[in-house]
């Protein structure tokens, strides 16, 4: 037996934003919390980090639209330094020839430029489709229910309850519309409602951000629904570019975590979980060192969390295999550039930029990615926070920070240093047609392409939902059927990821269930803590 | 107003002719007041896509439909269509040709197939056990949705009455809770599984299972037939269930040819509607239907006559029946959004054919010979069909496209002259339109030879044996049978246009937007094929209407 100093109520395995508000609401409760953190900083895919000397840019997450208010609120972020105000961006599609379109607050749409009827339906389309999302989104904060009802507790209930009641809320219109377009592919809908390709390519862009899917693919219009639910009022709520980057989200969080009792301890890779009697004991770490607990959250994704941490001769066959077969290959790349000016068509370009100009595009994108390759012209999102926080570059520099979509973790004859070079290339190359003389500001460019992304930030497929938004890997899906509940089938092991409902972006929500669930079962005794 | 019958049936169509049918047997059972029902059609013959036609002298082609599973055994029973001449030849097999080895072999016999599977991988032969129980337990689940109208989750509330259906609500709560039951009983584990099912896609579905790619590209082709849609879309894996779905004569997922050709499907149910009193004409084309203050009244033909009835069905697909048969104005004074979901209907055309005679029997590569008396698939596997799906995306048919392709006559000599036979080739994927615009006959041409140089690339020697070839874009489908763009099911079979929401939203239960118009056809629920289940069940609910007396 280890000593007492080593003994914890709880470890949290991953700083990234979902463990560290698991850990704050556990140490909230009384909890004796330790987070341990691979990397010597925690965040994990949303920090700050230096790429070249004097540039600092956000990892990975680069865009701030979920963040659940109530949870700022619990942990108090604002107090713990974290600066959310006058930092709503709009977003701005850049299209050839010098045009562009505007949505979002602030800026007046400007799509009666290009279309005088989409310009009239986008602000009722968009106000329709966000009422929808959020009554969808009302189960962000609750455990999924069980398809089995008479199973759940009367909380369950009572929250699905709560759930059927507000899309009856919506009206019958609006409900028969919701189960029409839940399942749709995010083309036909964009089609449905808008005539110019321009907005229909926006569209279809925020429809398939984040997916190895296509415009065309069902199961889009439920990611752009996703998406839709934290963008806030009417999907005109637009985007936080936080100051200071995204760590300035997880520092704060991290403080709201110490302040509440928590232990961080960076450059502490766990190797595995402590499985003793078929149930948590604690972990080991990578040098060997025990660290025990009963209760061990882990805020890595489903696949490392079951095949590595826990190991799969630990699980149940069934469950391994679906563990194995979740749709997490990431296939976008980010690239950060480091820029000694802007080109006039981004000079003081505040907005969050899409370069998307047409559905097809996107489709054309997908379909190389489909059979391994990086697309011949990617799709992009593009912000350039450096304006609005000067901070992060020297003097008149510039931070430009990209996702491009789709550079596929799977790829087939294409070398990983090959595709990076090429999403690098071919990303500059439709950026400079929207933006000439882009390239000639470019001093340093950083690529990570999925692979990157899985070994520097330990995301399993380089996918930063750690498992894809679609139909069939949500709700009580998510991870996987049975384990919804934050509970992985070792008793002790909670998942508190990403992976976990309500799913990725920087939300904090997965991170605030679990913390809920593991309460309840040290409520009722399931769970001992406080043995020392 | 003259009203001289109790319904009239726009198109007959196998589903207008079993709804036909179904309400003249079903209102004999009151005895006196037997339904008077008029079958309208617009062509010299009945049948509509499920037809047999002599094209080349000496051989019967099925000119659209071409094989026979998934008529309901209850339909089947319930009009004694083998009196009226109706037999099904069943067959066994299902396979792949494989130009560079061993082709793939499905039987109906699930030993068998596991047998022939372990030649190609012992990991698959014993994973095939596991999907096959899958899969079973999909199928019966959603058999026992077909006969059934599609219960309305938005309108459960008894109390609330709605113009469409007065009386729908108790049965909206009622068909919920019975599908609630079934949903019970399959235990919480397999409930997950089922719901992920509904949105998977296929490839992701078979990759869970299967690792050779030939054979799960032969799984995957009843999922991808008659859809816009490719292997890696999601939403496909349930659609797998429609091979597995069908029986002949209560043997289970098999499939079998009509002898004659699906024209004898057609016949024979019309020779049981007009046995039951159904009058039916031929060469009346329906140019509008009549509405008075929000009822259907009639219809008027093209020739300008017009006939009144109580109730007004069409067999049209939606787009059809509420773009062109309709009046927009009348539309509009009940609900503008009808038009609109009209509008919005997806029904793309994805799928030709070809209709080949041939000298002999061919020889496909890496199959045995008696792989012929069954449904051969050429294709590959995901990325082939993917591939083949891409070109369709922007506008062109498939260079290489994925063939279902079934020769009848090694089963039924009725169709081609001795030693002859009778190829029919669903061609998957082929636009309603090019990008270029519409087909014109060099386009045509060119399509032909990539679908022959398809079958000769795995039929070496097959070129040689055609005598004659009928060759239909999606376009001279719409314009030969009417079915807008051609596609095959009278509207995708995509969740958005599934069930309840078959047609439209709000519109699932096979009554139209006016009082007294009904829908019969595979654009309800439950969708496309030769199955009679939307006109059969199009049937029982205007019968419970007239009994109500809602329909006066």
């Amino acid at each position: 037996m280890t000593g007492a100093a080593n003994h914890m109520d709880a470890i949290v395995i991953g700083a990234g934003h979902n463990g560290l508000v698991t850990a704050a609401y556990l140490a909230k409760a009384g909890l004796k919390v330790t987070v341990l953190e691979a990397a010597p900083q925690v965040g994990g895919a949303a920090v700050t980090r230096e790429f070249v000397p004097g540039y600092k840019v956000s990892g990975v997450a680069h865009l701030l639209h979920g963040l659940h208010p109530g949870i700022a609120r619990d942990l108090g972020l604002a107090r713990h330094g974290l600066d959310l105000k006058a930092q709503r961006v709009a977003t701005r599609s850049l299209l050839p020839g010098g045009r562009s379109f505007d949505v979002g607050p602030g800026s007046a749409s400007t799509i009666a430029a290009i279309s005088k009827a989409d310009a009239e339906a986008y602000p009722a389309v968009m106000a329709r489709l966000t009422r929808m999302a959020d009554a969808l989104a009302a189960y962000a904060l609750h455990t999924p229910p069980r398809p089995d009802i008479g199973k759940m507790d009367w909380e369950g209930k009572l929250n699905l309850g709560r759930f059927a009641w507000g899309l009856r809320r919506l009206g019958k219109k609006d409900m028969l519309e919701l189960t029409r377009i839940l399942t749709m592919n995010v083309n036909d809908l964009a089609n449905d409602y808008f005539e110019s390709e321009a907005v229909k390519g926006l569209i279809c862009f925020e429809g398939v951000l984040g997916l190895a899917l296509g415009p065309r693919s069902p199961s889009t219009v439920f990611n752009l629904l996703y998406r839709l639910s934290g963008f806030g009022a009417n999907g005109q709520g637009g985007f936080l570019i936080p100051k200071g980057g995204m760590g300035s989200v997880t520092a704060a969080l991290a403080k709201a975590a110490q302040a509440a009792g928590a232990v961080i301890r960076t450059s502490a890779a766990v190797d595995h979980i402590l499985v003793e009697n078929d149930s948590a004991a604690g972990v080991v770490l990578s040098t060997g060192e025990e660290v025990r607990a009963s209760c061990v959250v882990s805020n890595a994704d489903p696949q490392r969390t079951a095949l590595q941490l826990i190991g799969p001769r630990n699980l149940d066959t069934m469950f391994v295999s679906r563990i194995r077969h979740l749709r997490m290959n990431g296939c976008a790349a980010k690239i950060h550039l480091a820029l000694d000016g802007l080109p006039e068509a981004l000079i003081s370009e505040r907005s969050r930029i899409v370069v998307a100009p047409k559905p097809d595009d996107i489709e054309r994108a997908y379909d190389c990615a489909k059979y391994g390759r990086v697309s011949d012209r990617p799709a992009l999102e593009l912000a350039i926070p450096s304006l609005s926080d000067p901070s992060l570059a020297p003097a008149g520099r510039h931070v430009a920070s990209i996702v491009a979509q789709y550079c596929p973790y799977r790829l087939r004859a294409t070398s990983v240093n090959e595709a990076r070079r090429q999403i690098g290339e071919r990303s500059l190359d439709v950026l400079e047609e929207v933006a000439p003389g882009l390239k000639k500001r470019v001093t340093a460019m950083e690529v990570l392409t999925p692979q990157d992304l899985e070994t520097q930030f330990g995301m399993t497929g380089g996918q930063w939902h750690h498992g894809e938004i679609t139909l069939d890997q949500v709700l009580f899906l998510r991870p996987v059927g049975q384990a919804q509940d934050y509970r992985m089938p070792v008793p002790g092991v909670y998942l508190c990821g990403a992976g976990a409902h309500p799913g990725g972006n920087v939300s904090g929500a997965p991170g605030y269930n679990a913390a809920r669930e593991i309460l309840k079962d040290v409520r009722t005794q399931k769970r001992v803590v406080g043995a020392a | 107003m003259q009203q001289s019958y109790d319904a009239i049936i726009i198109g007959g169509g196998h589903n207008g002719l079993t709804c036909a049918a179904y309400l003249a047997k079903g209102g004999e059972k009151d005895g006196k007041n037997k339904l008077k029902v008029l079958v309208l059609e617009r062509r010299e013959k009945v049948g509509g896509a499920a037809m047999s036609e002599e094209k080349f002298p000496g051989f019967i082609y099925s000119t659209c439909s071409y094989v026979c599973s998934l008529l309901r055994p209850e339909i089947f029973r319930f009009l004694d269509l083998p009196r009226h001449g109706l037999q099904v030849i069943p067959y066994e097999i299902n396979s792949a040709p494989n130009p560079e080895g061993e082709g793939i072999i499905y039987y109906n016999d699930h030993d068998r197939t596991r047998e022939a599977l372990r030649r190609h991988s012992i990991r698959d032969a014993e994973a095939y056990d596991e999907y096959a129980m899958e899969i079973s337990r999909h199928c019966r689940f959603i058999k026992r949705t077909l006969l059934m109208t599609p219960p309305d989750p938005t309108q459960i509330n008894p109390f609330v009455q709605n113009r469409i259906n007065p009386w729908g609500h108790r049965e909206d709560l009622d068909g919920l809770l019975r599908i609630g039951r079934e949903f019970g009983r399959l235990g919480e584990r397999h409930m997950y599984d089922m719901i992920r099912f509904w949105s998977m896609s296929v490839a992701d579905f078979l990759d869970q299972y299967f690792e050779t790619p030939r054979w799960k590209g032969l799984a995957a082709a009843s999922s991808i037939i008659g859809t816009a849609l490719g292997p890696y879309s999601p939403g496909t894996a349930y659609v797998l269930l429609h091979h597995y779905m069908g029986e002949v004569d209560g043997q289970i997922g098999a499939w079998g040819f009509a002898r004659g050709g699906m024209g004898s499907v057609s016949k024979a149910i019309a020779s049981a509607a007009e046995e039951a009193g159904v009058e039916i004409r031929v060469n009346a084309e329906v140019e509008k239907v009549i509405v008075k203050d929000g009822k259907a009244v009639g219809v008027a033909l093209k020739s300008g006559e017009e006939i009144y009835g109580k109730s007004i069905v069409s067999n049209a697909d939606p787009k059809r029946t509420y773009l062109k048969l309709v009046d927009k104005g009348d539309l509009d004074t009940i609900d503008p959004d009808i038009h609109r979901y009209a509008r919005n209907y997806k029904i793309r055309g994805s799928s030709g054919k070809l209709n080949i005679a041939l000298d002999g029997l061919p020889d496909f590569a890496g199959l045995p010979k008696d792989a012929a008396y069954g449904t051969i698939d050429i294709g590959g596997d995901f990325d082939y069909i993917e591939r083949a799906f891409d070109d369709y995306k922007y506008g062109s048919w498939s260079k290489r496209p994925f063939l279902d392709c079934v020769i009848p006559t090694t089963v039924d000599p009725t169709m081609a002259p001795p030693g002859k036979h009778f190829m029919s080739v669903f061609v998957q994927y082929v636009p309603y339109q090019l990008a270029e615009g519409p087909w014109t006959p060099e386009m045509k041409a060119q399509y032909e030879q990539d679908v022959l140089d398809t079958i000769e690339m795995h039929a070496p020697g097959f070129k040689k044996l055609v005598l004659h070839v009928q060759c239909r874009t999606p376009w001279d489908i719409e314009n030969e049978v009417g079915m807008t763009e051609g596609n095959i099911f009278h509207g995708e079979l995509t969740l958005d246009q599934l069930l309840f929401n078959r047609p439209f939203p709000g519109m699932g239960q096979y009554r139209g937007p006016f009082d007294n118009f009904y829908m019969c056809g595979s654009g309800t629920h439950p969708g496309g094929g030769v199955m009679g289940a939307p006109g059969a069940n199009a049937a029982t609910e205007m019968l419970k209407d007239f009994k109500r007396g809602v329909v006066q």
